[in-house]
């Protein structure tokens, strides 16, 4: 049963994400950073129909847990486009946002082919067993989230490389992509910790909530503080010097 | 196996996208130059040292708290906790890193500045809305 914390952290995470919407959108740069806002949107309804099903079958319930995973899944989908279209804006000035979006689709596509392998293979070997364990379906859940928050990892830091080559000054955009690629690899390390150590149960309902506030959090205060034309040498930031 | 590559990787991009994201919130703050008065208050005339930050970090919890920098703050004490413990450690073994942590360092103590500068004008700014009032 979740807790006083848990709800007090969860009700946070929901607003952080609406006060991204608003500070985009009171900022004038709703339309500018769609992908964005529109996942943000997309995680606020995802908590209100997964407290929705909490409150119907309860959090131990098989179909808060199915809910809650691949709604996570989902998202991480949505995130992808959200990056996508952060590629889109380094780009732009090199008229090659169809491109990356070709590329970017295709490598979308083929983790979902290779994460559907995995699970297909599992799946068969698991009926072979005449087994189909709920605990077991709940670990391929948890090893394609893994995978899929590093595939989003790798992509945020292949556009950070890019942004320093390319010398990006944006600001803003800058956060907006180191913020992301800080979620991901909070996201992939936990995901991957939890895979290797089941010992760690006990934190885990701390860890995610607190985490998932971050990305709402550093991306309300980029749209909020940090003006559309202000500039940075990207150089600095670099934690090999350049 | 996959997973513990998955997580050997994933936390070292972590430590690297934190160290630039700290960096770019310090960035913003190094341009501005600051008044005579929080100059002689924290004792910082043009280049930070390292060693300021704790005292300026105290100034700065004397002063009602801004909304609008709460976050940065929090997240530049955890910058300069992580440098302060690379200083205490592997910057013993690789003398190079020693100067590196040490200039960061330092300019974490002078974003904390400018924070107290705003937080100050920040104070002013609401005294003088009461006195109006």
């Amino acid at each position: 049963m979740l807790g006083a914390f848990e709800y007090v952290v969860w009700i946070l995470g929901a607003l952080l994400e609406l006060t991204v919407v608003v500070c985009s959108i009171a900022k004038g740069s709703f339309r500018r950073y769609l992908a964005i806002n529109v996942y943000m949107l997309a995680a606020s309804f995802v908590n209100i129909v997964r407290f929705k099903i909490l409150f119907t079958y309860g959090f131990r319930s098989s179909e808060y847990g199915y809910f809650y995973y691949y709604s996570d899944l989902l998202l991480t989908i949505g995130l992808y486009f959200a990056l996508i279209g952060l590629y889109s804006y380094v780009f732009e000035e090199m008229g090659a946002e169809q491109y990356v979006r070709f590329g970017a689709l295709l490598l979308l596509l083929g983790t979902a082919g290779f994460s559907f392998a995995i699970v297909q293979q599992s799946s068969s070997r698991i009926m072979g067993h005449f087994v189909l364990d709920s605990r077991i379906m709940g670990h391929l859940v948890l090893e394609a989230s893994q995978n899929l928050y590093f595939v989003g990892l790798v992509l945020t830091y292949v556009l950070w490389g890019a942004m320093l080559k390319l010398r990006e000054t944006r600001t803003r955009l800058i956060q907006l992509v180191l913020a992301l690629g800080l979620y991901f690899s909070v996201f992939a390390a936990s995901y991957a910790l939890r895979n290797l150590s089941t010992s760690l149960n006990g934190v885990w309902p701390y860890l995610i909530p607190i985490s998932g506030c971050l990305l709402p959090l550093a991306w309300a205060y980029a749209f909020w503080r940090i003006p559309e034309d202000a500039r940075i040498v990207p150089s600095r930031l670099a934690v090999v010097p350049r | 196996m996959m997973a513990a590559v998955i997580f050997v990787f994933s936390t070292a991009a972590l430590l690297q996208f934190f160290i630039s994201y700290c960096r770019s919130l310090i960035a913003a703050s190094s341009k501005q130059v600051l008044s005579a008065e929080v100059k002689d208050v924290t004792g910082i005339q043009r280049i930070a040292s390292g060693d300021d930050f704790k005292r300026v970090m105290q100034l700065l919890q004397l002063c009602p708290e801004r909304p609008e920098d709460r976050n940065s703050v929090q997240a530049i004490g955890a910058y300069f906790s992580l440098l302060s413990f690379l200083r205490a450690t592997l910057a013993r073994l690789v003398p190079p890193m020693r100067a590196w942590t040490e200039s960061e360092r330092g300019h974490c103590a002078y974003f904390a500045a400018v924070a107290l500068e705003r937080r100050i004008s920040f104070s002013r700014d609401m005294l003088a809305q009461q006195m109006d009032a």
